[in-house]
């Protein structure tokens, strides 16, 4: 923990005002019209959930789906979309329409709003000592973009988009599948959708910047600042500079679709490499922007249950400012089968391998925190280690990845699909639901069972690793991601694979029984549940904190840590 | 708003904006949304593509003239105290920002077409300007003429700031008017040229990075003209103070931005992307 409140004045105030003046606006009001970031992020933070929920179960029609070999429920799943008498081609498509589904929502609609829009909302503001976010209605109209935006991807599943109903083009879009090979409206809706979740996004980066940069209380110096806010702070610059090369990129798109440009169209002169190199230049920043904040929460949680300051603070924040920096310069080893030079591909390869010097400082300071500790494995604490664990893996599998010449072997297999689940699905959700059990309480007034939190852990590492560590074994044996059906050689391991989602889905169901038992029986959550480790000012609040909090701004000391 | 909203608690003992609830951000989002659906109808001739995406717009520029509405009521209320101006100073700064990463894209798009022209695509015929492209602009014709009138203009909105600054209000509004004509001179002359362009929309490289690249340039040039309108409409109702009008700085940031990335157009796009090729 970067900080203690230990001339902090506001507490008793808000405690003692909290049953007299806490007004909360009408329902109407309150959730329609929020300017509230405690409220706003938890409404992200629902909207996360459900989100979530509908991208698993397009990841669990697909498990079914290659569960054995040959087709077996593709022609079904067609009929959900729509289709009335589904042929070959259109059922083939309803695959395709799986994995860009569940791509498109994992990232914008369930990690982003979750991990950002939901702790970001939630604790950057209480963590900095500010009464709410620099600019509260602006907050609003970016969890609004954000909800739309799901909308506008789901009225796409119900059109037609290539040889079927729905937008079968992956996430990336890449042209020319995303432009003459998708003449329906489908693809349109989903460019939308991400023009308008991405404005949102970038909306909700000018106003993490600017409430991190000038609403931190007085005496709060950046370095200072809980590696949580740095996170964020370095997620937003990324979220800022990034997002807006996308909108360009999918606009092109959308002419090339319908206006008669000829960006990516080869027979005009364009260039669909092109587009890879926009979509990357913004994509390979977007996969920092999901696992930054993770990277905080876990911090946080490491310091608090090992009774200790991070090991290496400045350190650990400067890693993040400099996986962000580095992270701009590395976008072409998505595209090492595109035909790059190979002086090129080496460029690639050394600067992505630089990216493992700031990741390695993070992951070695995290157990040099917890080294000499008195560590304590609360629930949250078990979830950070088993992101420790689950990261490193995702991570080192990334260096091997990273080498151009192995890519060109790798690419297109499940041994990338097995990489990014493991830094996306095991890395960035193992830190929200690290997050979630840290801060739940904080934010229901409710304590949650240990108890179930633990077997939710335990359940979910086991279904999880089920999942996607076969998949290593099958890309090295060549399986090619993006087909819903597979050599009978595949059979074995994509069957464990399905095993496993069954296995990971029970996880959430306890997962699920465990907010339901802390809102009906949960002990009521004191100021600070977790005890001397947890330092950082939202400790010095109620839980739930006042509608308000901060009235009089807290005032942090000399002798704070750093 | 100073506590007597109904939505704060105790007393505020900070400087910072605390806002009521707002239906604006909701209204403005239906706005966009129905805009966004409304083109996909309109792009695949489906019913309501005529009127819906009109609907969206009208939504959405209703909405946002509510919101900017109030935060103009709220600087009049005394919310903007100096704390909350940083705020607004590094929000524009950083929404400018972002806007300069949009037109690295097209940027992007428009430098690999034209140092790496298609050998492949029978209109391009790997040189630049592409074959089908029989003339470029004259770029020291009407493309010069406008590269004068938007660095005129940008002297004019400092004419303007320096009269705000040392309270001369008549030199503020002949500023801005100077500033909001030449601006819309700007824009008739763009308009002007896209209609008697020697080449088309679309089809090819040029073409396509040319008028994309110029056109969200022209949009944006129309944004910042907006801009100083509802300043100049503002400077007749009374606001802005020498010390506080940040409304007016940025709507002046903003037209610098537009400003700035014309000359990149004009030299990059306009000079080099045409050099050598015969004129129209």
């Amino acid at each position: 923990m970067a900080t203690t409140a230990d001339h902090f004045q506001a507490h008793s105030e808000d405690h003692g005002h909290k049953h007299e003046h806490d007004h909360k606006p009408a329902f109407f009001a309150r959730w329609f019209m929020s300017t509230n970031h405690k409220d706003i992020g938890t409404m992200y933070l629902i909207f996360a959930i459900f989100a979530g929920i509908i991208g698993g179960l397009f990841s669990g029609m697909m498990r079914v789906e290659l569960n054995e070999p040959g087709i077996q429920y593709l022609d079904t799943f067609a009929r959900w979309f729509g289709a009335v008498n589904p042929d070959f081609n259109s059922t083939l498509h309803t695959w395709n329409v799986l994995i860009t589904a569940h791509g498109l929502i994992m990232v914008f609609f369930m990690v982003m709003p979750a991990i950002i829009g939901g702790f970001g909302n939630w604790f950057v503001p209480l963590m900095i000592g500010a009464p709410d976010m620099a600019f509260p209605r602006m907050n609003n109209i970016s969890f609004w973009l954000t909800v739309f935006g799901f909308f506008s991807l789901l009225c796409s599943a119900f059109v037609p988009g290539g040889t079927g109903n729905g937008a079968g083009t992956g996430w990336t879009v890449y042209a020319p599948l995303s432009t003459s090979g998708s003449p329906g409206p489908a693809v349109d809706f989903g460019i939308f959708s991400l023009h308008l979740a991405g404005a949102g996004s970038i909306m909700g980066a000018i106003n993490f910047i600017t409430t991190i940069l000038n609403m931190r209380a007085p005496g709060m110096t950046l370095h200072k600042m809980p590696l949580f806010v740095w996170s964020v702070l370095v997620t937003a610059f990324l979220l800022l500079l990034s997002l807006p090369v996308l909108a360009a990129a999918i606009t092109m798109l959308l002419t090339d679709r319908n206006f008669g440009t000829t960006f990516f169209d080869p027979a005009g002169g364009g260039d669909p490499v092109l587009y890879q190199h926009l979509f990357w230049f913004f994509g390979h920043p977007e996969v920092y922007i999901m696992i930054l904040p993770g990277f905080g929460i876990i911090s946080q949680i490491v310091s608090t249950f090992s009774k200790k300051p991070v090991f290496g603070y400045l350190g650990m924040a400067y890693a993040m400012v400099a996986i962000g920096v580095v992270g701009f310069i590395v976008w072409a080893h998505h595209m090492y089968a595109t035909g790059l030079s190979v002086n090129t591909k080496m460029y690639f390869t050394a600067a992505t391998m630089v990216i493992a010097v700031p990741t390695g400082i993070k992951i070695f300071s995290w157990i040099a925190t917890m080294w000499g500790g008195s560590a304590e494995f609360k629930s949250p604490m078990v979830w950070a280690i088993g992101f420790i664990f689950l990261f490193t893996v995702g991570g080192v599998t990334g260096v091997v990845l990273a080498n151009g010449g192995v890519d060109d072997v790798m690419h297109d297999t499940y041994y990338v699909v097995a990489h990014f689940h493991y830094v996306l699905s095991l890395g960035a959700v193992t830190a929200l639901f690290a997050g979630f059990y840290y801060w739940f309480p904080k934010m229901s007034g409710r304590m949650h069972s240990e108890l179930l939190a633990h077997l939710h852990f335990a359940v979910f590492f086991v279904g999880v690793n089920m999942i996607f560590f076969p998949m290593h074994f099958l890309g090295l044996q060549g399986m090619p991601r993006r087909y819903p059906d597979y050599a009978e050689a595949y059979a074995h391991w994509n069957h464990v694979a399905t095993i496993g989602y069954m296995v990971m889905a029970s996880s959430l169901v306890i997962w699920f029984v465990n907010i339901i038992y802390a809102y009906v029986a949960g002990r009521r959550a004191a100021d600070n549940y977790w005890g001397e480790g947890a330092t950082t000012l939202e400790w010095t609040l109620s839980s739930p904190p006042p509608f308000h909090q901060f009235e009089t701004l807290p005032v942090i000391g000399e002798t704070a840590h750093h | 708003m100073n506590g007597d909203e109904g939505t704060m608690a105790g007393t505020k003992n900070h400087d910072y904006h605390i806002l009521p609830p707002d239906i604006a951000p909701l209204a403005t989002t239906i706005g966009a949304f129905v805009f966004t659906s409304g083109m996909v109808l309109y792009m695949h001739d489906m019913p309501g593509g005529a009127f819906v995406p009109w609907a969206g717009l009208a939504i959405l520029l209703a909405s946002m003239f509510m919101w900017f509405s109030k935060i103009v009521k709220e600087a009049h209320a005394g919310d903007h105290t100096p704390v909350v101006q940083l705020h607004q100073r590094y929000g524009m700064i950083l929404f400018i920002a972002s806007e300069v990463m949009f037109f690295v894209g097209w940027f992007w798009a428009f430098f690999d077409f034209s140092l790496f022209p298609s050998e492949l695509a029978e209109t391009v015929g790997g040189q630049w300007p592409p074959k089908a492209i029989e003339a470029v602009m004259d770029p020291f014709a009407l493309p010069l003429l406008n590269t004068l009138i938007l660095l005129c203009s940008g002297t004019t909105v400092t004419w303007a700031h320096h009269s705000l600054i040392h309270g001369d209000r008549d030199g503020l509004k002949k500023g801005l008017w100077a500033t909001v004509l030449l601006g819309l001179l700007f824009s008739c002359i763009q308009a002007y040229e896209y209609l008697h362009a020697p080449f088309g929309f679309g089809g090819n490289t040029y073409s396509s990075a040319f008028y994309m690249a110029t056109g969200f340039h022209g949009f944006h040039v129309i944004v910042g003209t907006i801009m100083l309108i509802v300043c100049l409409k503002r400077a007749y109702n009374g606001d802005f103070t020498p010390r506080q009008h940040f409304g007016f700085e940025a709507a002046a940031w903003y037209w610098h931005f537009v400003d700035v990335v014309w000359l990149f157009l004009f030299v990059a796009v306009y000079i080099w992307g045409g050099w050598g090729h015969p004129i129209h």
